[in-house]
């Protein structure tokens, strides 16, 4: 293994013998970045005053790095890059294509404007316990699993955002965070467990982990191997992460518990990393079997859009109406995976992106609400336009853009899925899109009532302070929300880039192995 | 624990499974053995020490919070990936370079930092655990 070797041993077999430009870092950098400013934050973590300062900084350089692999995929298709120099179907390969490039763009930048709202949201305690390494970590598990083209390092980088997400949850060890985090846990684990039986069952069935191999080898094997198994084990797995009915419950369960901000970043990024892996699998690598299953698919998205939205309707606690929220967008994002047409495909992605915004910035907003009325529940918040009218401008715009009504970025996502319904023959699921739309109008109607609008009731009066930092970071996810109502063709071209490279991974397949690779 | 044998032996104990666990991690580049095995034998050997003499010592001995040293582990092995930057590699390509000690040539490569950040970040997160497990029992 020493030096010498190199002359003797032919390498060109089993490595890439041509130099890798520098350029095609930014594929690493949205991961390594993360993780040694983590592991940094880690050595230093009883100077919590530094933690804040460090984790912005280094989530800003992710961004930066994030930004500049999205501009380059765009521009030139796929970046990949396969670890250690070893050929691609044999060392793991990291390929970002549009959809991966920009939902793990969107991703930091969501949580650019978490660790900011975190100063005021995480005490020195909570920093103590480790609350900034920990999201510098899992940002590195979500981009990881954003950008990765090998199926089984995508558990890994599953592992490692729940792991540190574990963490997050349970900072504080209060009785119903405890409680939260034994269910998060355990049916993520479980979930988890799924998706590595499915992978075992692959690779044996194929004999190769990366995801162009498997595209390109899934064509011969259709006769023989259990595909359609395959499919309907990604399906559930992720469908468990994303928070599909039937096995949404533990959300609702979990995330009422922790800080408000890791609310948000889990409601926010998590549930798309579920429904980004449900894309990679279901529309790139089992496109027949998807197509099979697209009724299924079908009834589970309308299922999970009403069951959510109901469950959102019956709530009196704030962050309760937000974590049943999230569900419904969860089936109005598998409409589009059930559709599986261009557009219906490009709908999903450009609700993705609206969804981690805008639900990131719902979450915040409930935490600005709890501190200035103190409580969360609906029964007593109240009295919030009289005291804060800044506040009441963010919740209406916020109500908007979840509603799916303009000038907020829920409208076009929602129109191009029902546009995508109604082209597809299936009229009910643009009915079902519809009607959630209205039932979240009346879910956050009824907040903005009560909370807002209703006069101060006298056991609870607002405190007059004004929520600085909360304002900043409602204004950062406001910016990007009435961009993509207001001018929606950079997104939605961006997201018909991604569905397009998702339905025809020829461009993809052809980025991770160039030509004269052999497998 | 009050076991005037155990006492006595762990001290001697501990350091000859820490010695064991850098033999291990070392040999564990071209046989069985590497920084993950190394790293359980060397967390087990702390909490071995734990137990004859009480969580404060070992806590003392280690200087560094066993957290911090599983992070500083993470880094060596991030920045040993990184090395392949200048090099016009893929991440984590694996860099070789030949030194002499006293006239023993000794190969270093950055394969081996990677090695030793798996070792740090396993001693650490374990002995953090065990010492935690440790501490509550006598509370």
């Amino acid at each position: 293994m020493a030096v010498g070797t190199a002359e003797t041993v032919d390498l060109s077999g089993a490595m890439v013998l041509a130099p890798a430009p520098l350029a095609d870092w930014v594929v690493v950098a949205p991961v390594a970045i993360p993780i040694i400013f983590g592991a940094f934050l880690l050595m230093i973590r009883h100077e919590t005053r530094l933690h804040a300062t460090i984790a912005i900084v280094g989530l800003l350089t992710t961004l930066a790095f994030n930004a500049a692999l999205l501009a380059r995929v765009l521009d030139q298709g796929p970046v990949v890059m396969t670890m250690g120099g070893w050929l691609p179907p044999f060392g793991i390969s990291f390929a970002a294509d549009a959809l991966g490039a920009s939902f793990s763009f969107a991703a930091t930048l969501v949580a650019v404007v978490g660790a900011v709202y975190a100063i005021t949201d995480i005490g020195s305690v909570g920093r103590r316990y480790g609350f900034y390494p920990f999201m510098m970590l899992m940002m590195a598990g979500v981009g990881g699993s954003f950008l990765t083209g090998d199926i089984f390092n995508l558990y890994v980088w599953f592992e490692v955002f729940l792991i540190s997400s574990f963490g997050m949850l349970v900072l504080g060890s209060e009785r119903p965070q405890l409680d939260g985090t034994m269910k998060y846990a355990i049916l993520n684990l479980i979930g988890t467990t799924f998706f590595l039986i499915a992978t075992a069952l692959l690779y044996g069935a194929f004999g190769t982990l990366n995801m162009a191999d498997i595209v390109r080898k899934a064509d011969g094997l259709r006769g023989t191997a259990p595909l359609m198994t395959l499919a309907v084990f990604y399906l559930l797995a992720f469908g468990m992460k994303a928070a599909a009915f039937p096995v949404h419950f533990w959300l609702p369960a979990s995330y009422h518990t922790p800080r408000i901000v890791t609310a948000a970043l889990f409601g926010g990024v998590l549930t798309k990393v579920g429904v980004y892996a449900l894309l990679r699998t279901e529309v790139m690598l089992f496109s027949p079997e998807r197509e099979v299953l697209s009724g299924l698919i079908g009834w589970v998205a309308a299922a999970t859009m009403i069951v959510g939205i109901m469950g959102a309707l019956a709530q009196t606690d704030i962050r309760r109406v937000l974590g049943f929220v999230v569900i419904s967008g969860v089936g109005v994002m598998l409409a589009g995976l059930a559709l599986g047409t261009m557009e219906g495909v490009a709908g999903t992605v450009f609700y993705a992106f609206h969804s981690m915004v805008v639900m990131s910035a719902l979450y915040l907003l409930a935490g600005v609400m709890n501190g200035i009325g103190g409580t969360y529940t609906l029964r007593t918040l109240s009295g919030l336009y009289a005291s804060h009218p800044l506040v009441a401008v963010f919740a209406f715009l916020l109500m908007l853009s979840v509603a799916g009504l303009p000038p907020a970025s829920g409208l076009w996502p929602k129109i191009m899925l029902v546009e995508a319904s109604i082209e597809a023959g299936s009229p009910w699921l643009a009915f079902a899109i519809l009607a959630t739309g209205l039932l979240t109008t009346l879910a956050l109607g009824r907040v903005f009532l009560l909370a807002i609008w209703r006069p101060a009731i006298e056991k609870a009066v607002p405190s007059p302070t004004s929520p600085t930092i909360g304002y900043v970071a409602l204004g950062a996810l406001a910016v990007p929300t009435l961009l993509m109502g207001l001018y929606p063709e950079p997104f939605i071209s961006v997201a018909e880039h991604a569905a397009a490279g998702l339905l025809d991974a020829s461009v993809y397949i052809g980025s991770v192995f160039p030509e004269g690779v052999v497998p | 624990m009050q076991t005037l044998i155990f006492r006595t032996v762990a001290p001697y104990l501990t350091s000859l499974m820490v010695l064991f666990s850098v033999f291990v991690l070392l040999r564990g580049h071209n046989e069985p053995g590497g920084g993950f095995i190394g790293g359980l034998i060397a967390a087990s050997a702390f909490a071995i020490y734990a137990i004859a003499c009480g969580v404060e010592p070992v806590r003392r001995a280690l200087y560094f919070h066993p957290l911090a040293i599983s992070g500083s582990g993470l880094m060596i092995s991030a920045l040993s990936g990184l090395i392949s930057l200048f090099f016009g590699v893929p991440f984590l390509t694996g860099q070789w370079t030949v030194i002499h000690v006293l006239g023993v040539p000794v190969d270093i490569s950055t394969v081996l930092f990677f090695d030793i950040g798996v070792y740090l970040v396993v001693v650490g997160s374990i002995t953090s655990i065990a010492l935690g497990l440790e501490e509550r029992e006598h509370d």
